[in-house]
């Protein structure tokens, strides 16, 4: 059964779990066997920005052992079989460039979103 | 005149209310108040140049608040360049901010 | 060296769960580096932030061992700005509600920390140079 999973909360404690909780579990269940797709609005589609980083965090001399690289783990997300959407008029809204994503990340326009539903058995709006 | 320092966590894209406190702050600052406002977090993404909110911030600024952004969200976010008027800031900034005499910080 | 000013902080957040609780455990951080005197009050969820049983974890999905992982907890982040303050001759004074620590189970707390109550956050606030409330949504 194809799942649809759509992120929008960005940064939301990425610091503390050095992830992005939705795209690790994302991960997770595809190296499980699961059939899923990813769609990110929202703020989330800055996720696909080059250049994250938060390698400075420091709290009383403590730094992160494994930064979240959020870029890259979309990147992962695709990599793994995982076929990446992302909202070209919630990029455009950022200030964000609607293309040169790496293979398996997908613009998508927010018209042609209804389609996208309609082809997955299941939706999961994290 | 009092300083007032508004630190802002929300942004526009997910919080209908953002451009009140800006109406806010400018509000303070055409009263002849000293008024800073400290983007963190997520605030930070409509600091982008470019991005749809950020002549918002250019327009604050313009008002006369002081616009900073967290220098270390900008990084987490990639944001490399800021809008017209948001200068980018450190945490020691803001703590320095909210220590001086007379100065009421508030988180939005 | 103090500068004898006091900075005084509520926050509510619950750890893992929003970015605000990192915001401010990094301003509690800037405030103890700039030689202030802090006061933490924590309030509802982020009584959980220095909880003695939080326990780091490795990760299968980015194949990386417990050690290797080096996954924060709140906890440890929170007395090692206990060590800080010290370190500088400063003091934090972290007090979580105790009505809030009660209902959440949340009573097991590493060293520093001490069970208070409104009373205490007014009473610090009294005495503080600025007070600064980051509220949960």
């Amino acid at each position: 059964m194809n799942t649809l999973c759509i992120v929008e909360s960005a940064y939301r404690a990425t610091l503390e779990e050095q992830d992005d909780t939705i795209l690790w579990l994302v991960r997770a269940m595809r190296g499980a066997g699961a059939q899923l797709s990813l769609l990110l609005r929202g703020n989330a589609v800055n996720y696909l920005t080059p250049g994250h980083d938060c390698s400075s965090l420091s709290i009383a001399g403590q730094k992160l052992g494994h930064p979240p690289v959020l870029d890259a783990d979309v990147r992962a997300v695709a990599a793994h079989g995982v076929p990446v959407y992302v909202v070209r008029e919630d990029l455009a809204e950022r200030g964000l460039a609607p293309s040169g994503f790496a293979s398996g990340i997908i613009a998508v326009s927010r018209a042609e979103v209804p389609a996208l539903f309609e082809r997955h058995e299941r939706i999961w709006h994290w | 005149m009092t300083h007032f320092v508004f630190v802002e966590s929300r942004d526009p894209y997910e919080s209908a209310d953002c451009h009140t406190l800006q109406e806010l702050a400018a509000g303070l600052a055409a009263r002849g108040h000293r008024v800073t406002f400290f983007l963190v977090q997520n605030a930070v993404l409509p600091a982008r140049a470019g991005s749809r909110f950020s002549s918002q911030l250019t327009g604050l600024a313009s008002h006369g608040v002081q616009v900073m952004a967290d220098d270390f969200a900008l990084r987490e976010r990639a944001i490399a360049e800021c809008a017209r008027g948001v200068s980018a800031a450190s945490f020691d900034d803001l703590t320095r901010l909210i220590m001086e005499p007379d100065t009421r910080a508030l988180w939005h | 060296m103090s500068t004898e000013k006091t900075l005084t902080l509520a926050i509510m957040d619950a750890p893992y769960e929003s970015a605000a609780s990192t915001t401010a455990l990094r301003l509690v951080d800037a405030a103890l580096r700039a030689g202030h005197h802090v006061n933490v009050f924590a309030y509802e969820g982020a009584v959980a932030l220095t909880m003695r049983a939080q326990k780091a974890h490795a990760n299968p999905v980015k194949g990386t061992s417990l050690e290797e992982e080096h996954h924060p907890t709140t906890k440890d982040w929170v007395s090692a700005l206990f060590r800080l303050a010290a370190e500088r001759g400063v003091k934090l004074d972290w007090v979580n509600c105790g009505l809030c620590v009660d209902e959440r189970g949340a009573g097991e707390w590493v060293d520093g920390p001490r069970r208070g109550g409104p009373k205490d956050f007014f009473e610090m606030a009294e005495r503080s140079t600025a007070t600064f409330v980051i509220p949960t949504r």
